[in-house]
């Protein structure tokens, strides 16, 4: 039980390598655009209920911002129902490898009048252009009928967000805009891709990395339940017990 | 004021998952059934992940059921001889259920085998705790033909090892309530509740027991089943939300407090019939959703649910 938690750890640790890499080696023509987050990163404590941050930045000159905002990948699957003798029955399923977690995208104006349908294919703009792929073999119309499926719910949880909101500028150069995140925010280490846009291309970009996560007693018991499984439910065991006893005390010989 | 559920990863209204403990911890008092077959389907409905649900009313259970046996304890209507003999059947009947729940998931469709085995459950017991009731109730009308018969000798009272149960004014066979307790126990495993809604019936019906000792009894049975079943997902799926479970607690052992004091001032006939008609409700609905067009066709599953 303890292996699955260590290559966990192993991949965040290899993400965030990967990130720190890309963030000071090669920033993407970083030199047009320089932008922060006012927090990098968001606790999630027992009174969660969803927070916001506030992204701010300067460009060299004239132009467009596009954000995006991308939570960890997950596999995901998605499964579809079908009448069986008058039930209904999960009967076919497609299984998806590298969905975000979380993607919500926020323009200075609205994507498609200030980036090409090739750039934005590009850059993976849009929840359009995440290029979800199936790791279940089925025909391309199953699929796309799957994705479609997938990012609608997604939508409709909150998960993914299009348009967030609007990048504000503020006289020519200053910009900034609000991301929110909502109570069922996925943890993990979040992308924030800031692109500057002129002339329907992106001419200049920056990565910013983020990170939801777990602290206090919550970030506890969550790692408690997956180093000692079989402690844990011993104890949650107990704590119920125990529970149920205090709470029977007060009407004793009543 | 919303919460934070570390494992379930969602937040949700304290107060509406309080309420939630109370309602069913209400039931539980008044009839004696852990109410589990009722909250988990609440719990997903408000937006608690399946998985996380089952595995967490499981835990809650264990509390409750505490606290419903110490309050049936001290009225004296537990009788500890025959729940210890109903859980050894139990638990061997949980090693086959967890064996045929595998079996099941390997196979595929156990979330539909799981529906229609509640259906039809339900629905029998429903139905058969609805018919007699109602004639309990129709006899109580009509005062002179009460033939209210003790013991009614069939081939189960011809069964070897015969034990006494004092609190249940009873003389049968332990196998009875041995394999009473391992048919409910292969039905917990694989439906993942108490099986308090089998039990009741079944303590009534087939071992004949007197209604006041029913409840508290049931409940200790429960407390160990539950708490095999808390300890199972832990382990094994590590979804039991122990901070879910506490709030829910503190909501169902007052509600378990005001059903226990109701349930004394209901007659046994009413009780039954009222147990009844909750377990048929829940039966129509269930059987009810797996008919109807489902509003998305489309569902989503990632590796926690």
């Amino acid at each position: 039980m303890a292996l699955p938690a260590i290559s966990e750890n192993l991949r965040s640790v290899s993400v965030l390598l990967i990130f720190s890499l890309l963030c000071w080696g090669q920033p993407v023509r970083a030199e047009g655009l320089v932008a922060d987050l006012t927090s990098h990163l968001i606790a999630i404590t027992t009174g969660f209920t969803g927070t916001s941050v506030v992204l701010f930045g300067a460009t060299d000159g004239p132009g467009d911002v596009i954000v995006a905002v991308r939570g960890p990948d997950r596999e995901m699957t998605v499964r579809r129902k079908s009448r069986v003798a008058g039930i209904w029955v999960n009967t076919q399923e497609v299984t998806f490898a590298n969905v975000p977690s979380f993607y919500a995208v926020a323009a200075s104006r609205p994507t498609a009048d200030i980036l090409s349908p090739s750039a934005a294919a590009f850059y993976r703009l849009g929840i359009a252009n995440l290029k979800l792929v199936a790791s279940t073999p089925a025909p391309s119309v199953v699929v796309d009928a799957f994705r479609t499926a997938l990012e609608r719910t997604q939508e409709q949880a909150g998960l993914f967000v299009e348009p967030m909101g609007k990048v504000d500028f503020l006289g020519g150069r200053l910009f900034r805009t609000t991301i929110a995140f909502p109570a069922n925010v996925p943890t993990g280490t979040y992308l924030v891709e800031v692109f500057l846009v002129r002339d329907k291309d992106v001419v200049s970009g920056q990565t910013t990395p983020l990170v939801v996560s777990k602290v206090g007693v919550d970030a506890a018991v969550f790692e408690f339940s997956t180093r000692q499984p079989g402690f844990y439910g011993a104890i949650a065991v107990l704590t119920a017990v125990v529970a149920g006893w205090l709470a029977s005390l007060p009407f004793r010989g009543t | 004021m919303d919460i934070y559920l570390p494992i379930a990863e969602v937040s949700l209204d304290i107060f509406v998952l309080l309420g939630l403990g109370a309602a069913v911890g209400f039931l539980s008092g008044v009839f004696g059934v852990g109410g589990g077959f009722l909250l988990t389907p609440l719990l997903i409905f408000i937006g608690v992940p399946p998985t996380v649900a089952v595995a967490s009313s499981a835990n809650q259970l264990v509390g409750a059921s505490v606290s419903g046996v110490l309050a049936h304890w001290r009225r004296g209507n537990v009788d500890f001889k025959m729940g210890y003999v109903l859980l050894v059947g139990g638990l061997l009947g949980s090693l086959l259920g967890v064996w045929i729940f595998t079996l099941l998931k390997r196979l595929g469709q156990i979330e539909l085998t799981i529906s229609i085995c509640y259906v039809l459950l339900l629905g029998a017991v429903g139905f058969l705790m609805m018919i007699e009731s109602v004639r309990a109730l129709l006899r109580l009308h009509s005062p002179g033909v009460s033939r209210r018969r003790l013991h009614q000798h069939t081939w189960m009272h011809g069964l070897p090892l015969k034990a006494r149960f004092r609190r249940s004014r009873l003389y049968i066979s332990a196998l009875l309530p041995v394999g009473i307790g391992f048919v409910i126990g292969v039905f917990s495993a694989i439906l993942g509740i108490g099986g308090g809604f089998i039990m009741v019936p079944a303590m009534i019906y087939m071992l004949g027991m007197p209604t006041s000792v029913v409840p508290g009894t049931s409940l200790l049975q429960i407390i160990f089943v539950a708490a095999n079943v808390t300890v199972l997902q832990a382990y094994t799926n590590h979804t039991v939300d122990a901070v879910l479970a506490l709030v829910l607690l503190v909501g169902g052992v007052v509600g378990a407090r005001i059903g226990t004091r109701f349930g004394m001032r209901l007659r046994g006939e009413q009780l039954r019939f009222l147990l009844a008609l909750m377990v048929l409700a829940v039966a129509a609905k269930l059987a009810f959703d797996m008919t109807v067009r489902p509003a998305d066709l489309y569902s989503i599953a990632s590796e926690k649910g």
